[in-house]
């Protein structure tokens, strides 16, 4: 393989890896806070990338437009999410919170095809992502690099308002321990819709480049990468932002760079995180940078 | 024999009877669902005895229902159908050639899923709620992976076509007798499982653990016996839904299979034999009914169009509202029970 | 006889050491009481005992066995039961079915006799099923049996833990904080009715409680640990006259 070859390779894994990313941090800022897989996340990600299309498609709305009140949208979905298929369960049993999670995600999904219609669908791209770059040889689209862009100004605005602002403290306060916080005056509702928010604000922001780079739109399209990107939240360390950034670019650049090495695995490509899951719990089931827990007898 | 076993046995007998009318009354469409419900109570009561009465959260079903349906149906298939099946690369030998009667597959086919059960469970079973969780559904997901890939085996993402069908004979009389008889078997071996010592100790599980192991409760060794007897009959109910089809691709065994099973036991009641039976059955043919309204419907003269999806919709809606406001599904963790009946009819004798 | 004996052992969570080279040694059927402040330790020490924990150093024996490390269902199948001080019963299912669970491990059936109900299996369950309704009789919770656990008042809650590890039949019972949340009068019955299970079923006991009225009414001797140290150990009124125990407990100025 020639080297501009494994630049390509290394810049696509790298725009991969921070779509999951911008995901895994959604699953694990509300596990962090409500020891919850948010099954349903995957979907909100789906709903993102859709929004976006039928403002561009229907409206004819400029593309930027587009992505705005796509992102604002879904926002507030993902705090209606929350409302409706979380709270009214907030004190019951995890597992019925989990299975809240999975048929939510089942009616979004069923929605979706009934609203959007089964057939794919292509998602219109400005040609400002599809010019092709040539770097000292390498050959990119340019939607390739506006994706690390993106994120690393989402990712420094989301740790600028985790460990700077008040809301961020009392996020903060409320994933290390909900009661306390209660009991501190802080208003928990409102910081787990703000989290809710924050969430899905990053996902619809990953759905629309995930649009940009792969334009083929499904509404199962979310199913897939939510539950690797979960698994990424995991590797790196449930309720850990840093961690989750990490294992979304563990699983993106393993992901292509598996594919690039030995193109006899590419059929394997989509165990990969599966298998790097199973691996991690095995070996260090808190993760990469989370802490061990131990329950009290 | 006591009375409530005198009933039980004259209800058992009076299924079957039941049975051999509607396979004489019922048209081929109406039986297949009916067999579908079948298999159904099979699924949902092997994932009711781990995520119900062990009380893990396992999410790998999908996966041990295609072992079962792959080895049942490699070994079912004559060779000619095989080599049709696998124009891409051919079969390896050694599955070429072989062909064995149809029980005796669905028995390896559920071996073989217990087997891919006790393989996961020893890893993962040491993992607690939603870890468990994830992992059994990665591994799920894993195993479909590989079926994917293992072309000269599985044929890969083309799948297998023309499972013979269920039985010994080939007749389609005979296809009730498996589905219902194995699901009633099922429900027998469910129901002494759980009014047992063993059932007792996985109940105590679900309850408290680490009361449990206080009690001598060896956790592991009872977690794994659950899981692999829960796969056994995933890999049979799989292998049933293989040949009731008629054809099997990966895609078929995908994370939703698991999710549609969870919810059915959810709707039946989380640690209900009862619950998971009437509502495997109850949805089965719900979703069936509700096919009408992907169609065209016509009330009062006026044409309503079909928008094909709704029922999924309809049915999801009602699904939340159950998991929201009704959480404890249909029967929570109570059984039926003959009781009900003779304690019902003494009251009224009294009074 | 000695029943229990740890040597030096030392429980250290990352940087903090909870417990800190304890030695104890009990005698058989005796009372004995593992008192101290909060947080000193105690319950970590039953942790360790029923093998939740595995010690950072030091070795315990029972009857003298080596115990060290060896799994929770292990150890209570070798003789040592064990109460929680947060009450930990199987809360769906019924008084008598949390205690026929506790014989689980002594039933002798294999998995397959068990669903098949073999002779020899309900032969097996109607034994088990006998002693444990004895049991529950001899604590005075016969007359509830089926109910709900989680339907009983608390002190009948209490009253079936103890009666729940009592049916994997012990020769070590460990209670910890069994008058946690009684009033005056509960706590009297209970300190009869400790005495009463030791003499009937001939078993040693060891107890944290926090009720001194308690601890000096019913334990032989006692132990006092103070941020994971034994402070001081001897008989109830030893210990009432220890410095160091009034230490650790008012604090001095």
């Amino acid at each position: 393989m020639s080297f501009s070859i494994f630049l390509q390779h290394l810049v696509n894994g790298i725009s991969l890896g921070s779509l999951y990313a911008l995901l895994a941090i959604g699953y694990t800022m509300v596990y962090g806070i409500l020891r919850l897989i948010n099954f349903a996340h995957g979907d909100v990600f789906m709903l993102g990338t859709y929004i976006a299309f039928y403002a561009m498609t229907s409206f004819f709305l400029p593309w930027w437009m587009s992505f705005l009140i796509a992102i604002a949208l879904t926002c507030i979905f993902g705090i209606i999410l929350e409302r409706s298929a979380y709270r009214p369960l907030r004190n019951s049993p995890r597992i019925s919170v989990m299975i809240s999670a999975i048929g939510a995600s089942f009616l979004i999904q069923n929605l979706a095809i009934v609203i959007f219609g089964g057939r794919p669908k292509a998602f219109p791209i400005a040609p400002i992502f599809s010019r092709i770059l040539n770097i000292g040889g390498v050959s990119i689209v340019s939607v390739s690099l506006i994706i690390p862009v993106i994120t690393a100004i989402a990712l420094y605005i989301l740790n600028y308002i985790v460990n700077h602002t008040k809301v961020g403290m009392a996020m903060r306060a409320v994933s290390r321990d909900y009661e306390a916080s209660r009991l501190m005056g802080i208003d928990v509702n409102s910081i787990i819709s703000f989290t809710f928010g924050t969430g899905s604000v990053l996902a619809a922001i990953g759905g629309i480049m995930w649009g940009l780079k792969y334009p083929q739109l499904i509404p199962l399209m979310g199913l897939m990468p939510g539950l690797k990107c979960f698994i990424a939240a995991v590797v790196g360390g449930i309720g850990n932002i840093r961690g989750a950034v990490i294992g979304g670019f563990i699983l993106g650049l393993g992901e292509i760079m598996i594919v690039a090495f030995s193109p006899a695995l590419s059929g394997y490509r989509d165990a990969f995180a599966f298998v790097l899951l199973i691996i991690i719990l095995l070996v260090k089931p808190s993760g990469l940078m989370g802490q061990n827990t131990v329950e009290k007898v | 024999m006591n009375k409530k076993n005198t009933l039980t046995l004259i209800s058992i007998i009076a299924f079957i009877v039941l049975l051999f009318i509607l396979n004489i009354n019922l048209g081929i469409y109406q039986m297949r669902i009916f067999n579908l419900c079948g298999i159904y109570v099979i699924l949902a009561l092997s994932l009711n005895l781990i995520n119900g009465f062990v009380g893990l959260f396992s999410l790998g079903h999908a996966g041990f229902m295609a072992v079962g349906a792959y080895t049942c149906a490699l070994l079912t298939m004559s060779r000619e159908m095989k080599e049709m099946n696998f124009f891409l690369e051919p079969i390896v030998p050694w599955l070429k050639n072989v062909q064995v009667p149809f029980p005796l597959a669905l028995i390896v086919a559920g071996i073989m899923a217990a087997i891919a059960g006790a393989l996961i469970g020893a890893p993962v079973l040491r993992l607690r709620d939603d870890y468990l969780a994830i992992a059994t559904l990665g591994f799920s997901e894993i195993i479909r992976v590989i079926f994917t890939n293992t072309q000269s085996i599985t044929n890969g993402a083309l799948g297998i076509k023309g499972l013979p069908s269920i039985g010994i004979t080939g007749k389609t009389w005979e296809v009730v007798i498996w589905t219902w008889g194995i699901a009633l078997l099922t429900i027998i071996v469910m129901v002494l499982l759980i009014n047992s010592s063993y059932g007792r100790a996985f109940k105590a599980i679900r309850e408290d653990e680490i009361a449990a192991e206080a009690m001598g409760i060896n956790l592991f060794k009872h977690k794994m016996m659950a899981f692999i007897i829960g796969s056994f009959f995933a890999g049979i109910g799989g292998a049933l839904l293989g040949h009731l089809i008629g054809t099997i691709d990966p895609r078929m065994f995908f994370i939703v299979l698991t999710f549609n099973i969870v919810l059915i036991v959810v709707l039946g009641g989380i640690g209900s034999i009862t619950g998971s039976v009437i509502s495997a059955v109850v949805v089965t043919i719900a979703m069936e009914v509700l096919r009408v309204l992907d169609g065209d419907i016509i009330i009062g003269g006026y044409m309503i169009k079909g928008i094909p999806g709704m029922r999924m919709v309809v049915f999801s809606v009602l699904l939340m509202m159950v998991i929201l406001f009704y959480q404890r599904g249909l029967m929570g963790t109570k059984e039926f029970s003959w009781d009900w009946i003779l304690n019902r009819k003494k009251k009224t004798v009294k009074s | 006889m000695t029943v229990l004996r740890t040597d030096k052992i030392t429980m250290k969570f990352g940087g903090i050491t909870a417990v800190s080279q304890f030695d104890m040694k009990i005698d058989k059927n005796e009372i004995i009481g593992l008192i101290g402040p909060n947080g000193a330790g105690k319950t970590t020490c039953f942790n360790m005992i029923t093998g939740v924990y595995i010690p950072t150093e030091g070795k315990i024996y029972f009857e003298d066995k080596n115990i060290t490390g060896i799994k929770t269902h292990e150890i209570t199948k070798l003789g040592i039961a064990r109460t929680f001080q947060n009450i930990r019963l199987f809360k769906e299912l019924s008084v008598l079915d949390n205690v026929l669970i506790a014989n689980h491990m002594r039933l002798g059936s294999n998995l397959f006799s068990s669903v098949i109900k073999t002779p020899d299996y309900r032969k097996k369950e109607k034994k088990i099923t006998d002693k444990s309704i004895s049991l529950l009789k001899d604590v005075g919770l016969d007359n509830i049996m089926y109910e709900k656990s989680s339907s009983l008042p608390y002190g009948k809650q209490r009253r079936l833990e103890i009666a729940r590890a009592l049916a994997t039949d012990p020769k070590l019972l460990i209670l910890d904080e069994p008058a946690a949340g009684m009033n005056p009068q509960e706590s009297l019955e209970l300190m009869d009715f400790i005495r009463e299970i030791r003499d009937r079923f001939d078993i040693t006991i060891l107890m944290i409680e926090h009720h001194m009225q308690v601890v000096m009414g019913v334990c032989e001797r006692i132990y006092v640990l103070d941020h994971g140290i034994m402070i001081a150990d001897g008989t109830p009124t030893e210990i009432q006259n220890n410095p160091k125990v009034i230490e650790a407990y008012l604090g001095v100025e």
